[in-house]
């Protein structure tokens, strides 16, 4: 069981956060968080199985934010003393008052227990950052020699993220939290070229980012043996697949492409703060606001989609957020029923009475010292069916229709309506059977449209925790890693379109 | 408690260099980018959040001989002190010799003491808003007692760069930056508009000149207009053009081009420099020294890529022509990619952009005031690539679709799907305006330092009706 890392620990985390969180009080802030944070990332990028850029980042900074006369105060440092501390406490302070005059909403915070110098760790088993380079780039180079040396494939791009986060929390409550994260994003892809026409196309691992250890490299969790060996004759098959026809089909949607589908229609469309328009500038509102508690027919009536902290090995899973909240797993839809946000603590005691409770389900996270906590996406997963049908049955379901396995192309509009996404593969169903691959395929819909035509949601048999490492939001914009888990599911009559016609070819 | 003494950017380059000698480095580069920031957000007529934060990011490129080559480690620390630099250096150190010999090695670039060498870093803070607070409060209150609601957000940041080399280049360059982006919607919140734009330093931003510009376009929206999809008349603002145009300059990767796999690529082999890519008088050109747009006139890598190397750090960046006359003139290039894909020039990437068609004058409005039938959008958003070989990228229209008849703007419309490539739109334009500073909606927090003209594309391809208002 890992523990958190002892030169952590040495930071003088108890004396630079009592002389912020003191200075903040005798300064008049009615409420004061302290947070010390050491983010340990690593980089690297083979191209066609040589390296091509290998980094090694720490970022290791202080930030202190307040209510002053009911105004939130930010700021941030990197220097770790005493006096740094007392500045950065100071400056948010004096934010805060500066602030205090275009600020029509007093702050106040939902109550939480206090958690007294607590600690908690992910689980992973070996820290992708304690390895020596020289190992980890032999088994990208590996990998990708085995890709390279495949018939048909031109290029090889491989890339490893590995990222420990260490965070020290403390608040003026007397809640003092220690934890440490690790997490790890690989990616696998191969091109092919056609010589004569100059046409290319690319096949990527399906494997998600996960938090996980450098064991997910070399089997837990992934199998690349097989992945890595089928990747060439898929690309091969891509390239000669005949071109979709648009239309309406049938969709049997694997895991590893639905999880972005779910991030993006339902992740985001049920954060409370982008339902009450504080993302309306930037990342966009919701078209599931807070007058449809409760009565918003979300999807079809087997839908059960959850927000979860606590999921083993999930991207966005903490002991505690980043306002002292522990980690929970509520509903989000039900039965089909939008019944759920994620929230902050701000937004819990604001809306308690809209949401039933006055307890924060903690969703506030920065992505580093120098940002501000904000809302963020907990684990959003789409719940399988107790005994439901494998990946074959369903697609034994469908007469006319298309299988897509992988995620490529994502993007949706700033209500969460209308969304297109593209995959790795698109196996056309003819008579509830695969019938080789089609190309140049991307589903358009609307999300409760979408969600409604779900006629079937696999069973646990089929359930994968997808996700990403990079999802953006706020201004100053943050960068947040976050796991969707999900059953293949069976969907009815969705708008294929082909990309060539739509690119005008 | 023993306090550690932070070591200020030259002090931390020198004592770099000579640890990096002394730890057997055959060479090393080291970069400090000193960054001050403050930022205001506010929504539904509030502030919401606001900062002040100070950044330092310390860089170290150690080279040492790996067999017939040579190879580099890099290691990057948010700040260092006096006693951190030295784990910071010998870690880079290890790393380089942990790492077989770079493909793109090349020798350091060589240079002298820039005459700014020795000063401090430039900083901002929240006085930036002295003028700037007080005005948004008051189009905040306006905007209540009005019944609309405003939405936006101000950041300003000055980052200092210094490198530094075994090779004796000390360069320093400071970098101003600041942008302000506003929404504006209606009280039912049926209706919204957005203007944003670049500033060095918030002088030259009035928010009740921009909450007026709201005003006037939420007025466009009195009369509401369903239209379907399809293929329309556009006119692009410069906002728009630079939403894609961002995507394009992205794509200028000039090793990718030459494998095959870019838009930029020739079908039987090689890049397409040389190929007439549009018929009008296109130009798109970086250059540093660009009045408004200034940007690092010197090379800055921290990971070698397809169009960039840690070797190259320090290079001197010029004027490039990216396009010009329509033709495809240069790709990105590092020194080492430029060897390898027998480019014309050794072209770097220069943080900025002017996209300009020759002769092209008038502005958003004069489009409007020449189309009898069509669309006006405000700016895209969302947008991703669909098919990296078309470069076909897909997003949509926000805050502000207008329907224009006979020159003018009757009415708002629904938001669309878009599924274009930026490529085949400078070839399909069929009238430009004048070049301005402009601001991508998308982008522009990370990239502000762009310049763009507003196009008429007769077939702007509106996939689908989004509901998203």
């Amino acid at each position: 069981m890992p523990e958190v890392d002892a030169s952590f620990l040495d930071l003088p985390r108890f004396e630079l956060a009592d002389a912020a969180l003191q200075r903040a009080a005798d300064l008049g802030a009615t409420y004061a968080e302290f947070r010390l944070e050491r983010i340990r990332s690593e980089a690297i990028s083979l191209r066609d199985g040589v390296l091509e850029s290998a980094r090694d980042d720490e970022d290791l900074g202080l930030a202190v934010r307040v209510v002053h006369d009911g105004t939130w105060g930010f700021a941030a440092g990197v220097a770790l003393t005493t006096d740094e501390a007392v500045r950065v406490a100071e400056q948010a302070v004096h934010l805060a008052q500066v602030s205090r005059p275009i600020n029509s909403e007093r702050i106040e915070l939902a109550d939480e227990p206090v958690y007294d110098d607590v600690s908690w760790v992910s689980s992973y088993e070996i820290d992708p950052l304690s390895l020596p380079r020289a190992e980890k780039v032999a088994l990208l180079t590996d990998y990708s020699n085995r890709l390279l040396q495949a018939p048909g494939v031109a290029h090889v791009t491989a890339r490893v993220a590995s990222v420990n986060e260490c965070k020290f929390y403390a608040n003026s409550e007397g809640t003092s939290t220690t934890q440490q994260r690790v997490r790890i994003g690989p990616s696998f892809r191969a091109t092919a070229i056609d010589a004569e026409t100059g046409r290319f196309d690319t096949m990527a691992s399906c494997a998600p980012p996960a938090g996980r250890g450098w064991e997910y490299l070399t089997g837990t969790g992934w199998n690349w043996d097989e992945e890595l060996a089928q990747i060439p004759g898929w690309l091969a098959e891509k390239m000669s697949a005949p071109s979709v026809e648009a239309g309406h089909y049938d969709l049997v949607i694997d895991p590893t492409n639905l999880w972005l589908t779910i991030h993006e229609s339902i992740g985001h469309a049920t954060e409370l703060d982008r339902a009450l328009g504080y993302e309306a500038n930037y990342a966009g509102t919701s078209f599931a606001t807070t007058d449809k508690l409760g009565n918003l027919a979300y999807g079809s009536p087997i839908m059960h989609v959850t927000g979860d902290r606590t999921a083993v090995n999930g991207l966005s899973t903490v002991g505690y957020d980043d306002e002292g909240v522990a980690g929970q797993q509520w509903d989000l839809i039900k039965d089909g029923v939008l019944v759920g946000y994620q929230v902050d603590r701000r937004m819990a005691r604001v809306n308690r009475e809209l949401l039933g409770t006055d307890r924060s389900n903690g969703c506030a996270y920065a992505d580093s010292s120098g940002h501000i906590p904000i809302q963020r996406m907990a684990n959003v997963s789409l719940q399988p069916a107790a005994d439901g049908p494998s990946t074959e049955e369903l697609i034994s379901r469908v007469q006319n229709g298309i299988y897509i396995v992988g995620d490529k192309s994502w993007s949706i509009d700033m209500q969460r309506y209308n969304f297109q996404f593209t995959g790795q593969r698109f196996y056309k169903i003819t008579d509830g059977k695969l019938d080789g691959q089609v190309r140049d395929v991307a589903y358009q819909a609307t999300t409760t449209e979408f969600w409604g035509s779900m006629e079937a949601v696999g069973g646990p048999q089929t359930y994968v925790l997808g996700g990403a490492l990079n999802c953006g939001k706020a201004q100053p914009s943050q960068s947040g890693a976050v796991s969707h888990g999900c059953p293949s599911a069976l969907f009815r009559d969705v708008r294929i379109l082909n990309t060539t016609q739509e690119a005008g070819r | 408690m023993t306090t550690a003494i932070q070591l200020n950017p030259q002090d931390t380059i020198e004592r770099g260099l000579e640890l990096a000698a002394a730890a057997g480095a055959s060479g090393c580069v080291v970069l400090v980018s000193e960054t001050s920031s403050a930022n205001l957000r506010w929504a539904n007529n509030t502030l919401t959040t606001n900062g002040a934060m100070r950044g330092t990011k310390v860089s170290v490129i150690a080279t040492v001989g790996a067999g017939e080559g040579t190879a580099a480690g890099v290691v990057g620390r948010s700040s260092t002190t006096d006693r951190s630099i030295q784990e910071l250096v010998e870690a880079a150190v290890a790393a380089a010799r942990e790492s077989s010999p770079a493909e793109d090695a090349q020798s350091l670039v060589e240079g002298s003491v820039g005459e700014d060498w020795d000063l401090e870093p430039d900083e901002t803070s929240v006085t930036v808003y002295a003028d700037f607070a007080p005005a948004l409060g008051a189009t905040l209150t306006r905007a209540g007692k009005e019944n609309r609601w405003l939405y936006g957000f101000a950041d300003h940041e000055v980052t200092t760069v210094y490198v530094g080399s075994s090779t004796g280049l000390r360069l320093r360059h400071s970098l101003p930056r600041g942008f302000v982006s506003a929404t504006g919607k209606s009280g039912d919140l049926s209706q919204s508009a957005w203007v944003g734009a670049a500033t060095a330093d918030f002088r030259d931003i009035d928010p009740l000149a921009i909450d007026t510009e709201l005003v006037r376009r939420l007025g466009w929206a009195t009369r509401t207009v369903s239209v379907e999809a399809g293929r329309h008349a556009t006119v692009l603002p410069p906002a728009a053009v630079a939403d894609l145009t961002t995507f394009l300059f992205w794509e200028l990767d000039g090793r990718d081009a030459h494998e095959g796999r870019s838009v930029f690529s020739k079908p039987t082999g090689g890049t397409r420099i040389g190929e007439v890519l549009t018929p009008h008088p296109v130009g798109l050109r970086s250059d540093p020294n660009l009045s408004g747009l200034e940007t690092l006139p010197f090379a800055v890598a921290r990971t070698s890529s397809g169009n960039s190397s840690v070797f190259d750090n320090g290079l001197s960046l010029s004027a490039t022509d990216w396009i010009r006359g329509g033709r495809l003139e240069h790709l990105m290039q590092s020194r080492y990619t430029a060897g390898l894909t027998n480019a014309p020039a050794v072209t770097p990437l220069v943080d900025n952009y002017v996209l300009s068609v020759d002769g092209a004058t008038g502005t958003t409005d004069d489009l409007v005031a020449g189309l009898e039938h069509g669309l006006l959008l405000t700016c895209l958003w969302y947008i991703r690539p669909v098919d990296q070989q078309t470069l076909l990228l897909t997003g949509l229209t926000r805050d502000g679709v207008y329907q224009v008849e006979n020159g003018e703007v009757v009415g708002a419309v629904n938001n669309f799907r878009f599924n274009e490539s930026p490529v085949d739109l400078l070839a399909r334009f069929t009238a430009a305006g004048a070049t301005v500073p402009s601001f991508s909606r998308e982008w522009g927090d990370d990239s502000t330092r762009t310049a763009t003209p507003p196009l008429l594309v007769p077939d702007f391809n509106m996939s689908s009706v989004s509901q998203a208002s």
